[in-house]
């Protein structure tokens, strides 16, 4: 099969696609089966004596260190927040461990770690634990920063994506794309006429709010790498369902659309770091959108399809046209086209 | 210019334009876009499944990536291996398989492969990078032929040593008419590539038109475009008629880009050119002019005498002319895949194999 035709790790291999999933499906899982890496949730959830954690971890390696909308700082801390926030769980401690190029200017890194002091700040989480290590230069980009969090689920939810069920909707919390633009437009040397932002922000206050509303969360799950479509398509693969999405519902902004049109992307591949799906039952649909859409960062949320029952879990887009085609998981990266 | 796309997807007006051809269409026509965009378009928005029965769309050789020979694939992975090279190339080519390896593997392999949005960028890479020597993978149709010309004008201004271009360069009316002097070829019209003829005008499609007595229609790449081309050309067709009609009227002009054009006559000459899977074709291709052969990357690399042939399992060729589709391919989606491309048609953006991939297979 594919993996073992190749021979050495691929960009590719980390892109978040079908060869991501096929190195964690034949290397990681087989080895390190269990009860909690099966779940494929974005975390992990342990019962210790009858109160329930979330844990997870997330490596950052985000090139340009700073770009428009956020930093290296703000994702390592809203990226691991925002995964114990797919689990239900309210984001407590989290472990601060960065590999630092020598040679990275001392401004920098104060930079950094202000702007994770800042996000700490917002999400309510205390840096507890860390390590640092600095490696020769040319062996890293600036800086990398792992982050392992826990959480605490303190209701009797149970957000899975196992719970993911017919009837479903599928509601977004906001126009996608801008992340994975941003970083392109600032990478590449792209202008655009005018600046994309990253939508780097946290998840958690929106999904506490869901849970103290008592609103019926059947699954998260936040959009980073791979975006929209390979996000749905983890679910779909992992609850056994069918999903089926109307693209003109989806929320996407001009600015987006006209950059991923130019270089023959598309947006629903293009990576977010501020935005989840929520998979909720039609009685607590309207609930669920009018929560939402009380955070700053959420303001354009909107169902944007539904699950339906089907022995083939496959994620099914319905265009402007009113055509349905597989939105299939991407195979490696989104390549720009030539012409 | 992009708030002009929705217009162009817009449900009622396409089926407007396919009821249309529903009352004009009254004999069997079989119709080839030549453009790799358009096919995606047409799989993508089911445009061919709305038509009447009696039209049939076979998919054209226009995606530059698919028509690109292994062994200019080999050279690229040739000159990336290579000490001191920095080799940049447009996004979609680097997964295409060479005879051994695609450019993505060289580039895990520690080659120095770059992905760059326009050739002018690997111009600026030659500039910053004195001790390294800059090639271009100069692929493409004649849309892409202006900036890459441009790239070696700019090049050859600042009189920059270290930079070329490795051409791979092909043009589309001798592609057709090899398609209609191949034997049993059953195409009774063709909708040329709108943004071919941007640059180029459609004057060259003429005496084909002519001579073959075959409508061709300039077109776009939207759904309501691409109905209309098909609307046109049928509408030709049944009325008896074979010219060159101008659907893309918003961008295509009938000399086209007349800056453009003499950008590329002054930089490039039309030689004989190998195409993937179909063989050489007369006077089908672009190479560097005898005034800038200096920037010829395969004289620099010296790699003129290498020759490979091609997959036996890949049928990339007949799919290009048309004769097959996809999916009668016996290794599509199974050992053919985007992850796992048996070629190019497979991989790019604009590949048929890809579009009945992506939008096709396991459809219910």
């Amino acid at each position: 099969m594919p993996i073992a035709e190749h021979k050495n790790v691929l960009l590719a291999h980390g892109g978040g696609g079908k060869l991501m999933h096929q190195l964690l499906k034949k290397i990681i899982f087989p080895s390190f089966h269990n009860r909690y890496l099966e779940q494929q949730h974005d975390g992990a959830v342990i019962d210790i004596n009858g109160s329930r954690i979330a844990f997870t971890t997330d490596s950052y390696v985000v090139s340009p260190l700073f770009f428009p909308g956020g930093d290296i700082g703000k994702l390592a801390v809203y990226g691991t927040v925002n995964d114990l926030a797919m689990c239900g769980a309210r984001p407590r401690w989290i472990s601060l461990a960065t590999i630092i190029e020598e040679g990275l200017p001392m401004e920098t890194l104060s930079k950094v770690v202000e702007s994770i002091k800042e996000a700490a700040a917002i999400t309510g989480v205390e840096i507890v634990t860390g390590d640092t290590k600095v490696v020769d230069k040319g062996k890293g980009d600036g800086i990398f920063i792992n982050t392992a969090g826990i959480g605490i689920i303190e209701k009797p939810v149970n957000i899975n994506p196992q719970n993911v069920c017919d009837g479903d909707n599928v509601i977004i919390n906001g126009d996608v794309g801008r992340h994975g633009m941003a970083i392109m437009s600032v990478r590449e040397g792209l202008e655009f006429e005018s600046t994309i932002t990253s939508d780097c922000a946290p998840l958690s206050h929106t999904v506490m709010n869901l849970i103290e509303n008592d609103v019926k969360i059947h699954c998260l799950r936040d959009l980073t790498r791979g975006g929209l479509a390979s996000g749905l398509n983890e679910i779909a693969s992992a609850s056994n369902n069918q999903i089926e999405i109307d693209e003109t519902l989806i929320p996407i902004s001009d600015e987006v659309k006209g950059a991923c049109e130019i270089l023959g992307l598309d947006p629903l591949y293009v990576a977010n770091e501020g935005r989840m799906v929520i998979f909720v039952p039609p009685s607590d649909t309207d609930k669920a959108l009018e929560v939402i859409k009380r955070d700053e960062n959420s303001k354009s949320a909107a169902i944007i399809g539904k699950v339906k029952k089907s022995d083939q879990p496959i994620v099914l887009r319905k265009n402007s046209i009113g055509i349905t085609r597989i939105l299939d998981m991407l195979s490696g990266e989104q390549l720009p086209r030539i012409c | 210019m992009l708030k002009y796309i929705e217009e162009y997807r817009d449900a009622v007006a396409v089926k407007e334009i396919i009821d249309a051809l529903h009352r004009i269409t009254t004999r069997d026509w079989t119709i080839m876009e030549i453009c790799g965009g358009q096919t995606h378009s047409i799989i993508k928005y089911g445009i061919d499944e709305m038509l009447p029965q009696k039209i049939r769309l076979i998919h054209g050789p226009g995606c530059p990536v698919c028509v690109t020979p292994v062994e200019l694939i080999d050279k690229a992975i040739e000159i990336a291996k290579r000490d001191k090279v920095i080799f940049c190339s447009f996004g979609d080519m680097l997964r295409v398989p060479g005879s051994a390896k695609d450019l993505l593997s060289v580039k895990a392999e520690g080659a120095d492969v770059r992905t760059v949005y326009s050739p002018m960028d690997s111009v600026k890479i030659a500039r910053l990078n004195p001790q390294n020597e800059v090639v271009f993978f100069a692929v493409g149709f004649e849309t892409t032929a202006p900036a890459n010309a441009m790239a070696v004008y700019q090049a050859a201004r600042e009189r920059l040593k270290n930079f070329s271009l490795l051409v791979a360069h092909v043009l589309v009316p001798p592609a057709i008419e090899a398609l209609l002097l191949n034997p049993g070829n059953q195409i009774k019209g063709f909708l040329a590539a709108g943004h071919v003829c941007t640059v180029m005008g459609w004057a060259d499609y003429e005496p084909i038109a002519r001579k073959y007595s075959i409508p061709i229609v300039v077109t776009g790449f939207e759904p309501i475009d691409i109905a209309q081309g098909i609307f046109m050309c049928i509408r030709q067709l049944e009325e008896g008629k074979a010219e060159v009609e101008n659907q893309y009227a918003r961008s295509v002009r009938r000399e086209g880009n007349l800056h453009a054009r003499s950008m590329i006559e002054r930089i490039f000459k039309v030689v004989d050119r190998k195409w993937r899977g179909i063989g050489e074709i007369p006077k089908s291709g672009l190479a560097l002019s005898d005034e800038f052969e200096a920037f010829d990357a395969e004289k620099r690399f010296n790699l003129l005498r290498l020759t490979v042939n091609e997959s036996t399992e890949c049928i990339s060729g007949l799919v290009l002319q048309g004769i097959k589709k996809p999916t009668e391919c016996p290794a599509f989606g199974t050992r053919c895949t985007p992850e796992q491309p048996k070629g190019a048609p497979m991989v790019s953006a604009e590949g048929a194999c890809a579009a009945y991939y992506q939008y096709r297979f396991r459809k219910k």
